[in-house]
Protein backbone atom coordinates (compact mmCIF):
# COMPACT_ATOMS: atom_id res chain seq x y z
CA UNK A 1 0.00 0.00 0.00
CA UNK A 2 1.38 3.60 -1.02
CA UNK A 3 2.64 5.21 1.77
CA UNK A 4 0.28 8.58 1.49
CA UNK A 5 -2.82 6.47 1.57
CA UNK A 6 -1.59 4.42 5.16
CA UNK A 7 -1.10 7.88 6.69
CA UNK A 8 -4.31 8.67 5.52
CA UNK A 9 -6.13 5.89 6.32
CA UNK A 10 -4.35 6.30 10.25
CA UNK A 11 -5.80 9.86 10.54
CA UNK A 12 -9.41 8.55 9.79
CA UNK A 13 -9.11 5.85 12.45
CA UNK A 14 -7.82 8.32 15.14
CA UNK A 15 -10.44 10.93 14.11
CA UNK A 16 -13.42 8.35 14.07
CA UNK A 17 -11.80 6.85 17.41
CA UNK A 18 -11.85 10.72 19.10
CA UNK A 19 -15.33 11.22 17.52
CA UNK A 20 -16.57 7.88 19.17
CA UNK A 21 -14.42 8.74 22.73
CA UNK A 22 -15.77 12.50 22.75
CA UNK A 23 -19.81 10.87 21.51
CA UNK A 24 -19.52 8.81 25.28
CA UNK A 25 -19.03 11.56 27.35
CA UNK A 26 -21.08 14.24 25.37
CA UNK A 27 -24.39 11.73 25.33
CA UNK A 28 -25.57 12.46 28.88
CA UNK A 29 -26.86 9.19 30.77
CA UNK A 30 -30.14 8.13 29.65
CA UNK A 31 -30.15 9.73 26.81
CA UNK A 32 -32.50 7.31 24.40
CA UNK A 33 -33.63 5.38 27.03
CA UNK A 34 -36.82 5.64 26.11
CA UNK A 35 -36.63 7.94 22.94
CA UNK A 36 -34.85 10.91 21.96
CA UNK A 37 -34.30 12.17 25.72
CA UNK A 38 -32.80 11.95 29.01
CA UNK A 39 -34.63 9.15 30.70
CA UNK A 40 -33.34 10.36 33.86
CA UNK A 41 -34.94 14.09 33.38
CA UNK A 42 -38.76 12.18 33.86
CA UNK A 43 -37.47 11.53 37.48
CA UNK A 44 -36.14 14.59 38.20
CA UNK A 45 -39.15 15.76 37.05
CA UNK A 46 -41.08 13.78 39.66
CA UNK A 47 -38.82 14.71 42.63
CA UNK A 48 -40.08 18.44 42.64
CA UNK A 49 -41.81 19.35 46.17
CA UNK A 50 -45.36 19.70 46.68
CA UNK A 51 -47.08 22.81 48.00
CA UNK A 52 -50.90 22.02 48.05
CA UNK A 53 -50.67 19.19 49.86
CA UNK A 54 -53.39 16.11 49.96
CA UNK A 55 -56.76 17.08 51.44
CA UNK A 56 -57.72 15.03 53.59
CA UNK A 57 -54.45 16.12 55.79
CA UNK A 58 -56.24 19.51 56.63
CA UNK A 59 -59.34 17.17 58.65
CA UNK A 60 -56.90 15.35 60.50
CA UNK A 61 -56.55 18.66 62.71
CA UNK A 62 -59.48 20.84 61.68
CA UNK A 63 -62.07 17.92 61.77
CA UNK A 64 -64.58 20.40 63.31
CA UNK A 65 -64.29 22.67 60.28
CA UNK A 66 -64.30 19.67 58.12
CA UNK A 67 -67.70 18.49 59.71
CA UNK A 68 -69.16 21.81 59.44
CA UNK A 69 -68.39 22.03 55.83
CA UNK A 70 -70.28 18.53 54.72
CA UNK A 71 -73.40 20.15 55.50
CA UNK A 72 -72.32 23.27 53.00
CA UNK A 73 -72.65 23.78 49.30
CA UNK A 74 -68.63 24.27 49.51
CA UNK A 75 -68.42 20.66 50.94
CA UNK A 76 -66.46 20.08 47.87
CA UNK A 77 -64.45 22.80 47.75
CA UNK A 78 -60.65 22.10 49.07
CA UNK A 79 -59.37 23.67 52.10
CA UNK A 80 -56.22 24.98 50.33
CA UNK A 81 -58.52 26.44 47.35
CA UNK A 82 -59.21 29.78 50.18
CA UNK A 83 -56.50 28.92 51.97
CA UNK A 84 -53.34 28.47 49.93
CA UNK A 85 -50.51 25.95 49.89
CA UNK A 86 -50.45 24.10 53.16
CA UNK A 87 -47.11 22.71 53.18
CA UNK A 88 -45.85 25.02 55.29
CA UNK A 89 -48.72 24.94 57.56
CA UNK A 90 -48.41 21.12 58.40
CA UNK A 91 -45.28 21.17 59.24
CA UNK A 92 -45.21 23.73 61.92
CA UNK A 93 -48.85 25.02 62.20
CA UNK A 94 -49.33 28.93 63.19
CA UNK A 95 -52.11 31.30 62.06
CA UNK A 96 -48.90 32.81 59.90
CA UNK A 97 -48.51 30.16 57.26
CA UNK A 98 -51.45 29.95 56.23
CA UNK A 99 -53.86 32.32 54.33
CA UNK A 100 -57.16 33.63 55.57
CA UNK A 101 -59.10 35.69 52.84
CA UNK A 102 -61.80 38.18 54.17
CA UNK A 103 -61.90 40.52 51.94
CA UNK A 104 -65.17 40.78 49.59
CA UNK A 105 -63.10 40.66 46.61
CA UNK A 106 -62.22 37.24 47.11
CA UNK A 107 -65.81 36.17 47.53
CA UNK A 108 -66.15 38.32 44.49
CA UNK A 109 -63.75 35.93 42.51
CA UNK A 110 -66.60 33.11 42.67
CA UNK A 111 -69.88 35.25 43.86
CA UNK A 112 -69.57 38.17 41.46
CA UNK A 113 -72.25 38.58 39.61
CA UNK A 114 -70.64 37.57 36.03
CA UNK A 115 -72.54 36.38 32.48
CA UNK A 116 -69.89 34.42 32.04
CA UNK A 117 -70.96 32.41 35.69
CA UNK A 118 -72.85 29.19 35.19
CA UNK A 119 -76.06 29.91 36.69
CA UNK A 120 -76.22 27.22 39.20
CA UNK A 121 -73.36 29.28 41.57
CA UNK A 122 -75.54 32.33 43.45
CA UNK A 123 -74.43 35.73 42.66
CA UNK A 124 -74.61 39.07 43.87
CA UNK A 125 -73.02 42.67 42.89
CA UNK A 126 -70.48 43.13 44.88
CA UNK A 127 -70.14 46.89 44.57
CA UNK A 128 -73.92 46.79 45.16
CA UNK A 129 -74.91 44.24 47.74
CA UNK A 130 -74.20 45.30 51.84
CA UNK A 131 -70.99 47.56 50.62
CA UNK A 132 -70.53 48.44 53.89
CA UNK A 133 -69.68 45.03 55.45
CA UNK A 134 -67.58 42.02 54.54
CA UNK A 135 -68.95 38.84 53.42
CA UNK A 136 -68.38 36.53 56.29
CA UNK A 137 -69.48 39.18 58.48
CA UNK A 138 -72.86 37.43 57.99
CA UNK A 139 -71.98 34.27 55.79
CA UNK A 140 -69.62 31.68 57.34
CA UNK A 141 -67.75 30.68 54.43
CA UNK A 142 -67.77 26.85 55.87
CA UNK A 143 -71.62 26.45 55.77
CA UNK A 144 -72.40 29.99 54.11
CA UNK A 145 -76.05 30.35 53.64
CA UNK A 146 -77.45 28.12 56.52
CA UNK B 1 3.88 1.44 -16.81
CA UNK B 2 2.57 -2.32 -17.01
CA UNK B 3 2.69 -2.14 -13.21
CA UNK B 4 0.27 0.78 -13.04
CA UNK B 5 -1.83 -0.42 -15.68
CA UNK B 6 -2.42 -3.68 -13.69
CA UNK B 7 -3.45 -1.62 -10.62
CA UNK B 8 -5.90 0.23 -12.59
CA UNK B 9 -9.66 -0.43 -11.69
CA UNK B 10 -11.50 -1.18 -14.01
CA UNK B 11 -15.22 0.66 -14.60
CA UNK B 12 -16.53 -3.23 -14.23
CA UNK B 13 -14.98 -2.49 -10.67
CA UNK B 14 -15.95 0.42 -9.65
CA UNK B 15 -19.67 -0.54 -10.70
CA UNK B 16 -19.28 -3.54 -8.98
CA UNK B 17 -17.86 -1.76 -5.54
CA UNK B 18 -20.68 1.18 -5.84
CA UNK B 19 -23.92 -1.26 -6.24
CA UNK B 20 -22.59 -3.17 -3.29
CA UNK B 21 -22.57 0.24 -1.50
CA UNK B 22 -25.68 1.14 -2.46
CA UNK B 23 -27.12 -2.21 -1.82
CA UNK B 24 -26.31 -2.64 1.23
CA UNK B 25 -27.23 0.97 2.31
CA UNK B 26 -30.46 -0.40 1.32
CA UNK B 27 -30.29 -3.13 2.70
CA UNK B 28 -29.62 -1.97 6.19
CA UNK B 29 -32.17 1.19 5.82
CA UNK B 30 -34.89 -1.19 5.08
CA UNK B 31 -34.38 -3.28 8.94
CA UNK B 32 -34.09 0.12 10.47
CA UNK B 33 -37.18 1.12 11.24
CA UNK B 34 -38.11 -2.41 12.18
CA UNK B 35 -35.13 -2.15 14.89
CA UNK B 36 -36.76 1.01 16.11
CA UNK B 37 -39.91 -0.60 16.90
CA UNK B 38 -38.52 -3.65 18.55
CA UNK B 39 -36.26 -1.28 20.56
CA UNK B 40 -38.90 0.79 21.93
CA UNK B 41 -40.20 0.65 25.14
CA UNK B 42 -43.33 1.62 25.91
CA UNK B 43 -46.21 0.28 23.85
CA UNK B 44 -50.02 0.21 24.47
CA UNK B 45 -49.67 -2.84 26.66
CA UNK B 46 -46.88 -2.01 28.53
CA UNK B 47 -47.57 1.67 29.85
CA UNK B 48 -49.61 2.01 33.16
CA UNK B 49 -51.53 5.46 32.41
CA UNK B 50 -51.80 7.15 29.75
CA UNK B 51 -52.49 10.90 31.40
CA UNK B 52 -55.19 13.45 29.71
CA UNK B 53 -57.09 16.51 30.90
CA UNK B 54 -60.94 17.22 30.66
CA UNK B 55 -62.54 20.48 30.94
CA UNK B 56 -66.00 21.72 31.43
CA UNK B 57 -66.80 24.77 29.89
CA UNK B 58 -70.32 24.36 31.76
CA UNK B 59 -68.63 24.69 35.21
CA UNK B 60 -65.94 26.47 34.71
CA UNK B 61 -67.14 30.20 36.91
CA UNK B 62 -63.56 31.97 35.72
CA UNK B 63 -62.23 32.51 39.84
CA UNK B 64 -58.72 31.81 38.16
CA UNK B 65 -57.57 30.38 41.30
CA UNK B 66 -56.10 27.37 39.03
CA UNK B 67 -53.95 29.82 37.54
CA UNK B 68 -52.57 31.18 40.86
CA UNK B 69 -52.33 27.64 42.49
CA UNK B 70 -50.49 27.11 39.49
CA UNK B 71 -48.32 29.26 39.51
CA UNK B 72 -47.63 28.87 43.40
CA UNK B 73 -47.64 25.08 43.02
CA UNK B 74 -44.64 25.32 40.23
CA UNK B 75 -42.75 28.55 41.36
CA UNK B 76 -43.88 30.38 37.63
CA UNK B 77 -42.96 33.76 37.81
CA UNK B 78 -45.12 36.05 38.82
CA UNK B 79 -45.11 38.62 36.14
CA UNK B 80 -48.07 38.53 33.61
CA UNK B 81 -47.21 36.20 30.39
CA UNK B 82 -45.38 33.95 32.16
CA UNK B 83 -48.47 30.93 32.28
CA UNK B 84 -48.60 27.23 32.42
CA UNK B 85 -52.09 27.41 32.56
CA UNK B 86 -54.25 30.66 32.30
CA UNK B 87 -58.60 31.46 32.21
CA UNK B 88 -59.89 33.54 29.17
CA UNK B 89 -63.30 35.10 29.15
CA UNK B 90 -65.02 34.92 25.66
CA UNK B 91 -68.33 37.13 25.08
CA UNK B 92 -70.02 37.00 21.96
CA UNK B 93 -71.70 40.51 21.55
CA UNK B 94 -75.41 40.83 20.28
CA UNK B 95 -75.21 41.56 16.18
CA UNK B 96 -74.28 38.76 14.07
CA UNK B 97 -73.03 35.81 15.51
CA UNK B 98 -70.26 35.11 12.20
CA UNK B 99 -68.66 38.81 12.23
CA UNK B 100 -65.33 38.40 14.17
CA UNK B 101 -65.57 41.49 15.84
CA UNK B 102 -68.19 40.64 18.18
CA UNK B 103 -66.34 38.15 19.74
CA UNK B 104 -64.08 39.44 22.60
CA UNK B 105 -61.64 37.30 24.20
CA UNK B 106 -60.14 38.91 27.36
CA UNK B 107 -57.76 37.47 29.95
CA UNK B 108 -56.36 40.27 32.56
CA UNK B 109 -53.14 38.89 33.77
CA UNK B 110 -54.36 35.08 33.01
CA UNK B 111 -57.73 35.07 35.20
CA UNK B 112 -55.06 35.33 38.19
CA UNK B 113 -56.90 38.04 39.95
CA UNK B 114 -60.57 37.16 38.79
CA UNK B 115 -62.78 38.50 36.14
CA UNK B 116 -65.09 41.46 36.15
CA UNK B 117 -67.58 41.47 33.40
CA UNK B 118 -66.58 44.35 30.36
CA UNK B 119 -69.59 44.41 28.41
CA UNK B 120 -72.81 45.00 29.67
CA UNK B 121 -75.16 42.64 30.08
CA UNK B 122 -77.58 44.00 27.33
CA UNK B 123 -75.00 43.65 24.95
CA UNK B 124 -74.04 40.45 25.25
CA UNK B 125 -75.01 37.45 23.08
CA UNK B 126 -73.09 34.49 24.86
CA UNK B 127 -70.44 34.63 27.47
CA UNK B 128 -68.24 32.00 29.12
CA UNK B 129 -65.04 31.39 30.32
CA UNK B 130 -62.22 28.91 28.92
CA UNK B 131 -59.37 27.32 30.99
CA UNK B 132 -56.25 26.68 29.05
CA UNK B 133 -53.44 25.00 29.63
CA UNK B 134 -50.96 22.65 27.59
CA UNK B 135 -52.73 20.35 25.31
CA UNK B 136 -50.12 17.76 26.17
CA UNK B 137 -50.53 16.41 22.19
CA UNK B 138 -49.71 12.77 21.03
CA UNK B 139 -48.02 13.80 18.19
CA UNK B 140 -47.10 16.92 19.97
CA UNK B 141 -45.02 19.99 17.78
CA UNK B 142 -43.13 21.40 20.67
CA UNK B 143 -41.30 17.87 20.51
CA UNK B 144 -40.95 17.34 16.97
CA UNK B 145 -39.09 20.92 16.55
CA UNK B 146 -36.69 20.52 19.58
CA UNK B 147 -32.96 20.53 18.29
CA UNK B 148 -31.51 18.73 21.17
CA UNK B 149 -34.06 16.52 22.78
CA UNK B 150 -34.94 18.29 25.53
CA UNK B 151 -38.59 17.75 25.75
CA UNK B 152 -40.43 14.86 25.03
CA UNK B 153 -43.74 12.54 25.81
CA UNK B 154 -43.09 10.45 28.47
CA UNK B 155 -44.06 6.50 28.05
CA UNK B 156 -47.38 8.07 30.28
CA UNK B 157 -48.49 10.53 27.93
CA UNK B 158 -46.91 13.64 30.02
CA UNK B 159 -45.64 16.28 27.39
CA UNK B 160 -42.32 17.86 29.63
CA UNK B 161 -39.10 20.07 29.56
CA UNK B 162 -35.75 18.65 30.31
CA UNK B 163 -34.65 21.96 31.83
CA UNK B 164 -30.92 20.77 32.36
CA UNK B 165 -30.40 20.13 28.48
CA UNK B 166 -32.47 23.16 26.89
CA UNK B 167 -30.77 25.09 25.06
CA UNK B 168 -33.04 27.77 25.25
CA UNK B 169 -32.96 28.58 21.68
CA UNK B 170 -37.12 29.30 21.48
CA UNK B 171 -38.44 27.01 18.39
CA UNK B 172 -40.71 25.04 20.92
CA UNK B 173 -42.25 27.97 21.71
CA UNK B 174 -42.76 29.12 18.42
CA UNK B 175 -44.44 25.89 17.01
CA UNK B 176 -46.57 25.17 19.46
CA UNK B 177 -49.90 26.42 18.54
CA UNK B 178 -51.59 26.48 21.54
CA UNK B 179 -49.08 29.08 22.88
CA UNK B 180 -48.96 27.07 26.09
CA UNK B 181 -45.08 27.18 26.34
CA UNK B 182 -42.68 30.42 27.52
CA UNK B 183 -39.53 31.02 28.09
CA UNK B 184 -38.50 30.99 31.90
CA UNK B 185 -36.68 34.37 32.86
CA UNK B 186 -34.55 33.43 34.98
CA UNK B 187 -33.86 29.90 33.65
CA UNK B 188 -33.48 30.95 30.46
CA UNK B 189 -35.29 27.68 29.22
CA UNK B 190 -38.51 26.86 27.85
CA UNK B 191 -41.06 26.27 30.38
CA UNK B 192 -44.82 24.64 30.24
CA UNK B 193 -47.37 22.60 32.26
CA UNK B 194 -46.04 19.31 33.47
CA UNK B 195 -49.17 17.79 34.19
CA UNK B 196 -47.37 18.27 38.05
CA UNK B 197 -45.92 15.47 37.09
CA UNK B 198 -44.29 15.38 40.44
CA UNK B 199 -48.16 15.09 42.05
CA UNK B 200 -49.48 12.62 39.87
CA UNK B 201 -46.37 10.31 40.85
CA UNK B 202 -46.75 11.01 44.54
CA UNK B 203 -50.68 9.99 43.82
CA UNK B 204 -51.88 13.60 43.85
CA UNK B 205 -53.97 15.80 41.46
CA UNK B 206 -52.38 18.31 39.73
CA UNK B 207 -52.91 21.78 41.98
CA UNK B 208 -55.17 23.27 39.43
CA UNK B 209 -57.62 20.35 39.40
CA UNK B 210 -57.47 19.72 43.04
CA UNK B 211 -58.33 23.31 43.99
CA UNK B 212 -60.84 23.80 41.39
CA UNK B 213 -64.13 24.73 43.20
CA UNK B 214 -66.81 23.20 40.84
CA UNK B 215 -64.75 20.18 39.48
CA UNK B 216 -64.41 21.97 36.04
CA UNK B 217 -60.77 20.56 35.85
CA UNK B 218 -60.50 17.08 35.68
CA UNK B 219 -57.57 14.81 35.11
CA UNK B 220 -57.26 11.09 34.39
CA UNK B 221 -56.03 8.22 32.65
CA UNK B 222 -57.80 7.44 28.95
CA UNK B 223 -56.43 3.73 28.94
CA UNK B 224 -59.13 3.20 31.70
CA UNK B 225 -62.10 3.06 30.11
CA UNK B 226 -64.34 2.88 33.03
CA UNK B 227 -62.10 5.70 34.47
CA UNK B 228 -64.19 9.27 35.03
CA UNK B 229 -61.89 10.99 32.56
CA UNK B 230 -63.47 8.40 29.66
CA UNK B 231 -66.43 8.68 31.47
CA UNK B 232 -66.70 12.06 30.88
CA UNK B 233 -65.35 12.24 27.04
CA UNK B 234 -68.33 9.79 26.22
CA UNK B 235 -71.16 11.11 28.31
CA UNK B 236 -70.39 14.55 26.93
CA UNK B 237 -69.92 15.78 23.66
CA UNK B 238 -66.28 16.66 23.91
CA UNK B 239 -63.62 18.72 21.84
CA UNK B 240 -60.46 19.38 21.30
CA UNK B 241 -58.90 22.77 20.28
CA UNK B 242 -57.56 23.24 17.03
CA UNK B 243 -58.43 19.36 15.58
CA UNK B 244 -57.09 20.70 12.05
CA UNK B 245 -53.64 20.79 12.97
CA UNK B 246 -53.38 17.05 13.81
CA UNK B 247 -51.39 17.64 16.94
CA UNK B 248 -53.60 15.35 18.61
CA UNK B 249 -54.19 17.02 22.40
CA UNK B 250 -55.11 14.74 25.07
CA UNK B 251 -57.39 17.50 26.51
CA UNK B 252 -60.83 17.27 25.85
CA UNK B 253 -63.20 19.98 26.62
CA UNK B 254 -66.88 19.68 27.14
CA UNK B 255 -69.16 22.70 25.68
CA UNK B 256 -66.59 24.07 23.34
CA UNK B 257 -67.53 26.95 21.28
CA UNK B 258 -67.06 27.48 17.71
CA UNK B 259 -65.28 30.69 18.55
CA UNK B 260 -62.41 29.29 20.64
CA UNK B 261 -59.23 29.02 19.76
Amino acid sequence: MPKHILRLIILFVIVIGLFLVARQFLIPESFGEYGHYRANSIEENANHDIKYVDRAECAECHDDIAALKQGGPHKNINCQTCHGPGNLHIEDPTPENIVKETEREFCGRCHNKNAARAKLIKQIDINEHNIESKCIECHNPHEPWN
Amino acid sequence: MELNKKNKKTRRDFLKLSSAIAGSVAFYSMFKPIESVANRKTDVTEREHWYGFGFDIEKCIGCGLCAKACKIENDVPREPFFFRTWVEQYTIKNGHIIKDENVIVESPNGGIDGFTQSVPDKEIFKSFFVPKTCNHCYKAPCVQVCPVGATFETPDGVVLVDDSYCVGCGYCIQACPYGARYLHPEKKTADKCTFCYHRLKKGLAPACVDVCPTGARMYGDLDDKEGPLVQFIKNHTCRVLKPHLNTKPKLFYNALNEEVR
